[in-house]
């Protein structure tokens, strides 16, 4: 099976939502210091992973269904979720998607598809193969996409679902975004196939299904081995594993400090604890939202002024959800009790 | 009316349901490893399914599946092997209806066996009901007759959230008249197991029995107790107790557990502030001694509530003096 690329207009799709994502990301960032307190808790990006989410849910189909982390902020974005009602979430607000009850780090959209988000590393994997055991039933080729981490792969809930999702042949693919650390340790700390040199994939092995190692910084590349896995689970064959090495550009997630004290986004992890610079600065040159514009522009699909313009649309559209997300009152004190049971 | 044991009643109302709604999954460990296996019989391996020991996995997976618009219903066995999926249970499942802000429903089941104090030694003999009464979103059910067992797993089923249904393990085989066809047992309604007016016993899953026991004896000698099981914990009918409390105005609370694991401290403590005027006596709550449940058989029911402490603690409501 081979995947064929996406022509030109979803190529244009994929980069307009890496621009969306990015500029949410830095808009949830800057409201630290320009709305301090306004966000509360801890919130966790996706700068850096852009790549990796859109080229994956290129792939989703009305029907599909995704589930994540908490580090949930990209992949709605790409599935249709109003940026407006995302940002009101993480301010806890009224008009956020899930009515300030859930925040930054359980953001929800049943009606695009993003059924839940797990705050417990590795959580999420078995409801996702639950979400596919569905789809499974229903006999509509329908699949469905459980984003992770690399620190997840470490917990008994990837191993068991791996295990029962290959046996089922369920309609999932796990894509491992792996970005080097599970917060500020590094993959060769924690995980014997790092600190043999062998890529994570490897466990899929364990597991009788396919392990891919794709670049998590070029989309068209993840685009291509997250369809290779699809055609797999849309044919019933069963799940894959693909681990899709990204770098993420922030650090693990905002410092919680005392109240009082501004709430902000100290650097990476990279640099503030193991002195690396360098590897930071290297995954900065690296940027894939910057690196896929020039591929767009040098390939024709985009010129210049065009990746100008939808850059603008995007930074645009991200300060009209700040806006909408500080006008929106709290939520009514009894909302506090309302949806706990159905 | 036919006469089933506990633990057909149960399959009965998982047989009910699974008839009647197709979205019904039954799955669990060591369950359904043949095609003649009833439940794989009736309704197929898509709904039907054996699974590994992942209890995590299979909870989470039952999660998954509900958020998806089906019904699961988990065959854990014991309870004890809820704690090996602690955060699924109480951390996962019962989380996402609210913090999706309703746009989610979670409509499982999970059934585990529990207290099953006949030799199984420290692990698998807890009961650990009150553990799990306290958490937003999960509703708990503890059926002590054959005909609540298949209600109470009906309504289980039927029911749009996580539902946690503890069964006892001593009352497995206990034989009951359980009405035929269509059964359901409404959650948060207790019932009177008997009336009297001289003392209220509270008490759940198999301690129900001994508290009757403890009734009857209590009986000879001229006192009426008044026994009310709960069924279900979370939600929990304070109202059908307080309102015994008003007419005995004694309380005797009877807890397989622990004493600080209890759901019989919760109850101690709303009747405690909700029904204060109406109390002649202290509340008084007969409990497991606090220790892991022995091995040997006669330290075992010296752990164990039995009807004599019921007794003994029943004549000390009654006689206490200011």
């Amino acid at each position: 099976m081979s995947v064929q690329a996406p022509n030109a207009e979803r190529q244009i799709w994929i980069y307009t939502q890496m621009l969306r994502i990015r500029e949410f990301e830095e808009r949830v960032k800057r409201t630290f210091t320009e709305h301090p307190g306004v966000i509360r808790g801890h919130t966790h990006l996706a700068d850096g992973a852009e790549a990796s989410i859109v080229g994956s849910l290129c792939h989703f189909r009305h029907g599909d269904a995704a589930l994540a982390t908490y580090r949930c902020h990209g992949y709605p974005l790409a599935l249709g979720s109003d940026p407006k009602a995302m940002m009101a979430e993480i301010y806890g607000r009224a008009d956020g998607l899930c009515k300030g009850l859930g925040g930054s780090m359980h953001l929800t959209d049943v009606k695009h598809g993003f059924l839940g988000t797990s705050g417990i590393v590795g959580a999420g994997i078995p409801h996702a193969a639950g979400a596919a055991w569905a789809a499974q039933i229903r006999k509509k080729s329908e699949v469905v996409f459980s984003f992770f981490g690399d620190g997840a792969s470490k917990q008994g809930a990837f191993h068991e679902t791996l295990n029962i999702a290959s046996l089922w042949k369920l309609p999932v693919i796990f894509v491992m975004e792996n970005n080097g650390y599970n917060v500020v340790t590094t993959s060769e700390q924690e995980d014997a196939n790092a600190a043999n040199g062998e890529p994570l994939a490897v466990k899929a092995k364990a597991y009788s299904m396919p392990g891919v190692t794709v670049d998590g910084t070029d989309p068209l590349a993840v685009y291509a081995a997250v369809g290779t896995a699809i055609e797999r689970a849309r044919a019933g064959a069963g799940p894959t594993l693909v681990e899709s090495k990204v770098y993420r550009l922030s650090a693990h997630g905002n410092i919680i400090a005392p109240p009082g004290v501004p709430l902000h986004y100290p650097e990476h992890e990279a640099i503030t604890v193991f002195g690396k610079r360098e590897e930071y600065e290297a995954a900065l040159r690296g940027d894939p939202v910057p690196r896929f514009r020039a591929t767009l522009v040098k390939s024709g699909v985009v010129n210049a002024s065009k990746a100008d313009e939808l850059g603008t649309q995007a930074a645009k559209e991200m300060e009209a959800a700040v806006a909408f997300a500080l006008d929106s009152p709290f939520p009514k004190l009894e909302s506090a009790l309302d949806n706990i049971y159905a | 009316m036919a006469q089933l044991p506990f633990i057909a009643a149960i399959d009965a109302g998982i047989h009910q349901e699974m008839r009647r709604d197709s979205s019904v999954l039954y799955f669990g460990q060591n369950l359904a490893t043949t095609e003649n296996h009833e439940f794989v019989a009736a309704y197929g391996h898509d709904r039907v399914r054996v699974t590994p020991i992942s209890e995590t996995a299979e909870i989470g997976i039952a999660i998954g599946a509900a958020m998806a618009g089906l019904r699961p219903v988990v065959e854990l066995y014991m309870a004890e092997f809820l704690l090996v999926a602690m955060d699924q249970v109480v951390n996962e499942g019962p989380r996402f209806r609210y913090m999706s802000g309703g746009q989610v429903k979670v409509p499982l089941v999970l059934k585990a066996g529990f207290g099953f104090a006949c030799g199984w030694a420290g692990q698998h003999t807890g009961s650990l009901t009150a553990m799990f009464m306290g958490v937003p979103g999960l509703k708990v059910v503890v059926p002590s007759t054959a005909a609540d067992a298949k209600g109470l797993m009906a309504t289980a089923i039927r029911d749009d959230n996580p539902v946690l249904y503890l069964h006892h393990y001593l009352l497995t085989l206990e034989p009951g008249e359980v009405p035929d066809g269509e059964h359901l047992v409404p959650f948060g309604k207790a019932a009177i197991r008997r009336s009297g007016g001289d003392l209220t016993i509270v008490a759940t899953g198999w301690m129900v029995q001994r508290s009757l026991a403890a009734a009857k004896k209590l009986a000879e000698e001229g006192i009426q107790g008044e026994v009310i099981d709960p069924r279900t914990v979370a939600p929990l009918d304070l109202e059908t107790i307080l309102k015994s409390v008003a007419k005995t105005g004694r309380l005797l609370l009877v807890d397989q557990a622990p004493r600080h694991a209890t759901v019989t401290g919760i109850i101690a403590g709303e009747v405690a502030e909700h029904g204060f005027s109406s109390l002649k006596a202290p509340i008084v709550q007969v409990t497991a001694r606090d220790a892991t449940v022995p091995y040997s058989q006669p330290l075992e029911a010296y752990v164990i509530p039995d009807e004599d402490r019921i007794v003994a603690a029943a004549r000390k409501v009654l006689e206490w003096r200011r």
